[in-house]
């Protein structure tokens, strides 16, 4: 069946709240106005205020009272509006969410979930076109995940929810109006995995979230040219699925990591690290990413644009390691 | 110490592959004694030593294809020790440490795509991928002599693999061949700035004087024209050395002797130019051994070393095949080639008579560079004149 990113995520959220008494949505903007990205429209009415909770405008503030509500038995998912405004919640996430389960001697757990739009590529300019999912898949004690596709827009919180310890959820914001199939019939989809989107002999593109659709267009660039790229989504960003990486570098040989994160210290540079632990002796070639430039995000339509890894910059990457320039 | 090199067996080879080592450590040897057997594109060389020792170790193995200039062999000189020659080893290695030059600046990489190069050293590292030296180890390949396509020019696992299956298949000689004539003519229409002249040479007498030299003469002693051609221009080119020898480095370098590199075709396809040595020198009868066996030995692919690089200049005789002029294309580095076309009947103005008479049409490309018109002018000359004075061509021993 046919439908949106947005789509998805909504009927994901339904099936969470219609099938376990547990679980409500909270967040800025949530209920009356519907979410900020349309995705818990009607919400209010279907499932009642006490379920479809809007917040304060304090991030702080709201993604800890998840916190106690998921302590006291509860099935909490916090909507973050965006990551730019999940700084504000970092010490919520990292220095309480993630440690207690290691603080109460494995006494407490958390079983939160906290979703947020990441990314650029809309025109919002520099405070509002973050990718630092990196910072979360650096903290032990939580779960990081990003879906990029349909199936996973819909299924990923199932297996968030269940999960006895803090997950956060990267949605990428340009992928909301983004049409795709979601497979029938439907399964479960894990939380645990990276997968192979697409099959390539010559080159492993890695990418995630929104990444993941340029590094698919770059694929079929290359395709054109004669060129066999395997588009690795890595679906969970933190633990890395290091199996499916190298299996694929294996066979391929060679590997570009796209990442929207900066460069310096980025989640590129974490599976670039991993590929030369596991896999040097099969590569035949370094290993390259494409990230952001190294600037706060431009509101410019064209300088965004150049901010960010897009196609081309992925195909004369992968020329580079192929020895074609 | 004497370090014996791999030398160049032609202005087309760049390198080599080691068939046979013919001595062993211990054994004495003295110039002119083949030593080794060395397939180049063109066929397997006998290769000669030209100094006076002892073997003292071989460095390289049978198979192993080397570049032009490598160490395959140490001598010991008369009288020295092996604890000498390791000492000199020593000596020359550190040398050479010290004397390697810095390493050339690579191109600037993308930043980010690849890490700064690192730092000149000392040994330069072949540029090879993990795949591709894990898979070199695998398939017993060096490094040192695979040609990489990866990113900065980096041998890639494919290109090890290429190269295994490339060594272990005989190479093709007739592709070889026509790579190697490529390479060369190619070479010599991009840089020698070739000047052409010919003229007519009346052969009455000369045939006269062969015919009845050879009547005297069992079949297997007979002599045949090709031969009194070859000691012409060899002494013709006594006159005008500018003709005999290279142009290496921007300047002229005289040939050591008169060295006649005689074109010969291989019934495969593709042709070679051995030479015989001081032609000038040789009378008609050593020569025409000489030429025969030459024939002989290349048809069968079974020169020596000496005779593939030794040409000072080439002489081709495709009047067999029926064409009246030939306009040659020189061989680099020598700056001159002899064509000879066809001997025809043919009317001939001597002494205000038509007459018949049998006339041959010589030719000569020159090198600009080392020589002029008027020079290769007089030489042609010079050639048409010697050959009017048969007698006087079987001079030298033999």
């Amino acid at each position: 069946m046919k439908m949106t990113y947005r789509e998805a995520v909504r009927q994901g959220l339904r099936d969470a709240l219609a099938t376990d008494p547990r679980v409500f949505l909270m967040g800025e903007d949530v209920g009356k106005y519907g979410g900020t990205y349309a995705v818990s429209k009607g919400f209010l009415e279907e499932f009642g205020p006490e379920r479809i909770r809007d917040t304060p405008l304090s991030e702080l503030a709201f993604v800890g009272t998840g916190i106690g509500a998921a302590l006291g038995g509860m099935r909490p998912i916090v909507e973050v509006m965006t990551v730019n405004f999940s700084l504000l919640a970092l010490d919520q996430i990292v220095n309480t969410a993630a440690l207690y389960r290691h603080m109460s001697g494995g006494q407490f757990s958390v079983p939160l979930v906290v979703r947020m739009a990441t990314g650029a590529g809309r025109q919002l300019a520099a405070q509002h076109s973050h990718s630092l999912e990196n910072w979360y898949a650096h903290v032990p004690g939580i779960k990081v995940i990003a879906p990029a596709t349909i199936d996973d827009a819909r299924g990923m919180l199932k297996p968030a929810l269940a999960d006895p310890d803090p997950v956060v959820i990267f949605e990428h914001a340009l992928l909301y109006n983004f049409e795709g199939e979601l497979s029938e019939p439907w399964r479960d989809v894990d939380i645990a995995s990276a997968k192979v989107l697409r099959p390539g002999r010559d080159v492993t593109l890695v990418a995630y979230a929104g990444t993941v659709w340029k590094a698919l267009e770059a694929a079929r660039q290359l395709a054109a040219e004669g060129v066999e790229a395997e588009v690795v989504d890595l679906r969970v960003l933190r633990p890395l699925d290091d199996a499916t990486i190298m299996a694929s570098v294996r066979r391929t040989r060679r590997a570009v990591v796209v990442d929207e994160g900066w460069r310096t210290g980025s989640l590129a540079a974490e599976v670039m690290a991993r590929i030369m632990e596991q896999a040097f002796y099969d590569l035949d070639a370094p290993v390259a990413r494409v990230c952001s430039e190294e600037v706060p995000i431009p509101y410019a339509k064209h300088l965004e644009d150049a901010a960010l890894p897009q196609p081309p910059k992925i195909v004369a990457a992968v020329k580079q390691l192929l020895g074609k320039t | 110490m004497i370090e014996f090199k791999l030398p160049s067996l032609g202005a087309e080879m760049d390198e080599g592959t080691l068939l046979e080592w013919k001595v062993k450590p211990g054994d004495r040897v003295k110039k002119g004694d083949v030593v080794a057997v060395v397939d180049t594109s063109k066929s397997a060389i006998d290769v000669e030593i030209w100094e006076e020792g002892t073997i003292y170790e071989l460095m390289h193995e049978p198979k192993e294809t080397l570049p032009v200039g490598t160490v395959i062999a140490h001598l010991l000189e008369p009288g020295e020790t092996p604890e000498h020659a390791e000492e000199e080893k020593r000596r020359m290695a550190a040398e050479a440490k010290a004397a390697a030059p810095p390493a050339a600046p690579s191109p600037a990489p993308v930043p980010g795509l690849v890490p700064a190069p690192a730092p000149p050293s000392a040994e330069a590292r072949v540029r090879a991928s993990p795949a591709a030296r894990q898979r070199a180890r695998d398939l017993n390949v060096d490094l040192a002599v695979v040609t990489g396509t990866g990113p900065h020019g980096a041998i890639t696992i494919e290109d090890v693999e290429k190269a295994a299956a490339a060594a272990a298949q005989p190479p093709d000689r007739a592709t070889e061949m026509r790579r190697a004539i490529a390479a060369a003519m190619a070479r010599s229409k991009r840089e020698i700035p070739h000047y052409y002249l010919a003229t007519d040479i009346p052969l009455a007498r000369a045939s006269q004087w062969l015919t009845a030299r050879n009547e005297q003469r069992s079949v297997t002693e007979r002599v045949l024209m090709a031969v009194p051609l070859l000691k012409a221009v060899a002494l013709a080119l006594k006159r005008y050395p500018e003709l005999n020898g290279f142009f290496r480095d921007g300047a002229f370098v005289p040939g050591a002797g008169i060295h006649l590199g005689v074109a010969i075709s291989l019934r495969q396809g593709g042709l070679i130019a051995p030479a015989i040595r001081d032609v000038d020198r040789k009378g008609l009868d050593e020569l025409m051994r000489a030429l025969s066996d030459l024939v002989g030995r290349a048809r069968a692919l079974t020169l020596r070393s000496s005779e593939m690089s030794d040409a000072t200049v080439t002489v081709t005789n495709l009047g067999d095949q029926g064409v009246d002029l030939v306009h040659g294309v020189i061989y680099p580095p020598q700056v001159a080639l002899i064509g000879f076309g066809k001997i025809t009947q043919r009317p001939w103005v001597e002494d205000g008579k038509v007459v018949v008479a049998p006339v041959l049409t010589a030719s000569l490309s020159a090198d600009h560079r080392a020589s002029d018109g008027h020079r290769g002018a007089l030489f042609l000359v010079e050639l048409a004149r010697a050959l009017q004075d048969p007698e006087k061509l079987d001079t030298g021993t033999g």
